[in-house]
């Protein structure tokens, strides 16, 4: 116990000449967090797993196997074959590619545009405010899967990138509505004041002053919408509007379980998939709830 | 005031007006009345003097600062900086404008950039008006921080690692960095300890003397006014009612509202006792104000004629300007008997 007490003591005295940035910080609250720093290791592995699917995978995952069709696990194929007689374990490998990139570039997308639309409103204000807090309205009041059936009529055939471009035009106005509320109350603050009488720009106002301090929460609202956006991408996938086959997605995968003797008997077929839809959506909203409580204790989402 | 147009006057404001529309409906918003923030208001400052700006919350002085550095618009009115009006230059003209006048704020916690560290924030006027770059501009934020009364190390420290009396010298470092002519202070000692608050006034006296700075020094506390002015001007209601230099005001207070004021002010010594000027009533709103002379609801001396003259600022000799037409021409004999009086 003692020795403990002396131990933080030290390393408290030690960190005293460095300086505490807001980032190590919040790194140092995120790393007391112990679910979440879990969940940031298993969503690594996940990403990982992702990164060198071409190492890790033992089949080609689009080549079939004439000799089994849904095949129950065996040496050669540690998690089977599926019904057209593809690896199924070298599948799940390469389909994590497809969620995770889903993930990012959705959220990508729509915090880029949210954060530039709601800085814009609440920076400019009066009428342009106006205009594209209604927009906002509009947006949200879009179904996104009639959009994206409507997205697949239109391209002709439904894709990955169908779905991350729909997703990533419409997932915005909720990230723009967080930055514009941020911007609003830290343009009262006397520090953005300080930075207009020093001659500051439009540009520099924005980039140094006002977005540094409204990321906080946005970070944390593309984590859980990462998680939503794979969800989502399984969803369509699983229906046939997502990623198509033999394009391997853990949604599309999915697809077999439709059948009841597939359920009954053959559970390598859907529980590989499924379980890691529920294990990446799961350790990203820990990661989230890791974030949210380190960037901002009295920020509740 | 004629006395605006001479050569030391680094400052003047003439006329200065800032309302806040007030808006109804949702869309087609239309403009129901104004809160007259600051009406008509006009002084000036002298090269290397402290003009203090005195009222209650709420009376206009802030907004009159923050209408002198253009971070709000006028409704009217003008301002010359060493002869050229500030509210008529263009962005540019502005921007280069900025290095003459800088601006220190109450609030220590907010004023400071929490993302960014002390050397960033210091450095960043710097970086603006390119006067200093790399490690010019490293040395030049070391050398605030010492004029300052900080360490050179305290560069590379964030704001919250700093208490509150620290983080002021960190805002009046980073106002310093352009070696501005005028500083506008915002109260800004109000927010602080009052053990601390005298450091912080005699750090801005000994940078007034060695930089040569003109401040136009905002607060409510008269005692903090009344330390480091030369002159003092009281607001009312948007309005300034009285200017003179600080002895004179103190020793000689001409108008009801400035005397009220001055009688607030507690004497640090037990045995002394004054009779307090309580004002009736509260101050009116500014988006109605009274008609007529704007104290004449709270003010002792009110006449009927004071529910009808606008008053102006006259001069009652030697610098003394008041609006007020009745105190002033009282015999100062009548005036120490009101004083004396027992208040309801």
């Amino acid at each position: 116990m003692t020795s403990a007490i002396s131990a933080a003591v030290t390393t408290r005295g030690a960190r005293l000449d460095r300086p505490q940035s807001y980032w190590t910080l919040a790194a140092r609250r995120f790393l007391r967090h112990r679910v979440a720093v879990a969940g940031l290791a298993v969503l690594a592995a996940i990403a990982a797993m992702a990164v060198l699917a071409g190492v890790l995978a033992p089949h080609n995952p689009t080549a079939i196997d004439a000799t089994a069709f849904r095949a129950a696990p065996s040496a050669v194929h540690p998690l089977g074959t599926d019904s057209v007689g593809r690896d199924v374990l070298s599948r799940l490998v390469y389909a994590s590619r497809v969620s995770l990139s889903v993930g990012l570039l959705a959220v990508t997308m729509y915090v880029v545009i949210g954060t530039a639309v709601g800085a814009a409103a609440a920076y400019h204000g009066g009428t342009v405010d106006l205009v594209l807090s209604r927009l906002m309205d509009i947006v949200l009041s879009f179904p996104p899967l009639i959009i994206i059936l409507f997205a697949v009529s239109v391209f002709g055939r439904p894709s990955l990138w169908n779905v991350i471009l729909v997703l990533g035009l419409l997932g915005w106005p909720p990230v723009a509505r967080l930055v514009r509320g941020q911007v609003l109350a830290l343009r009262q603050q006397e520090f953005v004041h300080a930075a207009r009488a020093m001659g500051a720009g439009d540009v520099r106002l924005i980039l140094r002053h006002l977005l540094p301090n409204a990321m906080a929460p946005v970070l944390v609202a593309a984590t859980f919408g990462t998680a939503n956006a794979i969800l989502i991408e399984a969803a369509l996938s699983f229906l046939g509007l997502g990623v198509q086959p033999p394009t391997p997605s853990w949604g599309n995968m999915l697809t077999d379980a439709q059948s009841l003797t597939v359920l009954e008997q053959m559970p390598w077929l859907w529980v590989p998939p499924g379980f890691m839809i529920l294990l990446s959506v799961l350790v990203i909203n820990f990661v989230g709830d890791g974030l949210r409580d380190a960037l901002d204790p009295s920020l509740k989402l | 005031m004629a006395a605006g147009t001479s050569d030391d006057v680094i400052l003047e404001v003439r006329n200065l007006r800032k309302y806040f529309p007030i808006t109804k409906g949702f869309i087609f918003q239309r403009q129901v009345g104004a809160v007259k923030a600051v009406d008509d208001v006009s002084f000036f400052i002298r090269k290397g003097e402290t003009l203090g700006l005195v009222g209650e919350s709420g009376c206009g002085k802030t907004t009159t600062g923050r209408v002198i550095l253009r971070l709000m618009e006028p409704s009217a009115g003008e301002a010359y900086f060493e002869g050229r009006n500030i509210f008529a230059l263009n962005k540019e003209e502005l921007r280069r404008m900025r290095r003459n006048m800088q601006i220190i704020f109450q609030d220590p916690y907010s004023s400071l950039n929490p993302r960014m560290t002390v050397g960033d924030i210091i450095g960043e006027p710097l970086e603006i008006h390119n006067l200093a770059r790399g490690k010019e501009k490293v040395r030049r934020v070391q050398e605030l921080l010492e004029v300052v009364g900080l360490s050179p190390y305290h560069a590379n420290r964030y704001p919250h690692e700093f208490s509150g009396g620290q983080r002021q010298r960190i805002g009046i470092a980073r106002a310093l960095a352009v070696n501005p002519k005028l500083i506008i202070c915002d109260e800004p000692v109000s927010a602080l300890d009052v053990s601390i608050q005298a450091q912080v006034l005699n750090l801005l006296e000994e940078l007034q003397k060695e930089f040569g700075l003109t401040y136009l020094f905002i607060a409510h506390d008269l005692s903090v006014v009344k330390h480091i002015s030369d002159r003092i001007a009281v607001m009312y209601l948007g309005k300034i009612v009285e200017i003179a230099t600080a002895d004179e005001l103190f020793a000689n207070p001409q108008h009801p509202y400035t005397e009220a004021l001055l009688s607030a002010v507690p004497i640090p010594d037990p045995g002394m006792r004054r009779e307090r000027i309580i004002l009736p009533g509260d101050v009116p709103s500014p988006v109605n104000p009274p008609q007529g002379c704007r104290f004449h609801t709270r003010c002792l001396y009110a006449r009927e004629s004071c529910k009808v003259n606008d008053q102006q600022l006259i001069d009652v000799g030697g610098g003394h300007y008041v609006a007020c037409e009745v105190l002033p021409f009282r015999h100062q004999r009548s005036r120490a008997a009101v004083l004396k009086a027992p208040t309801a």
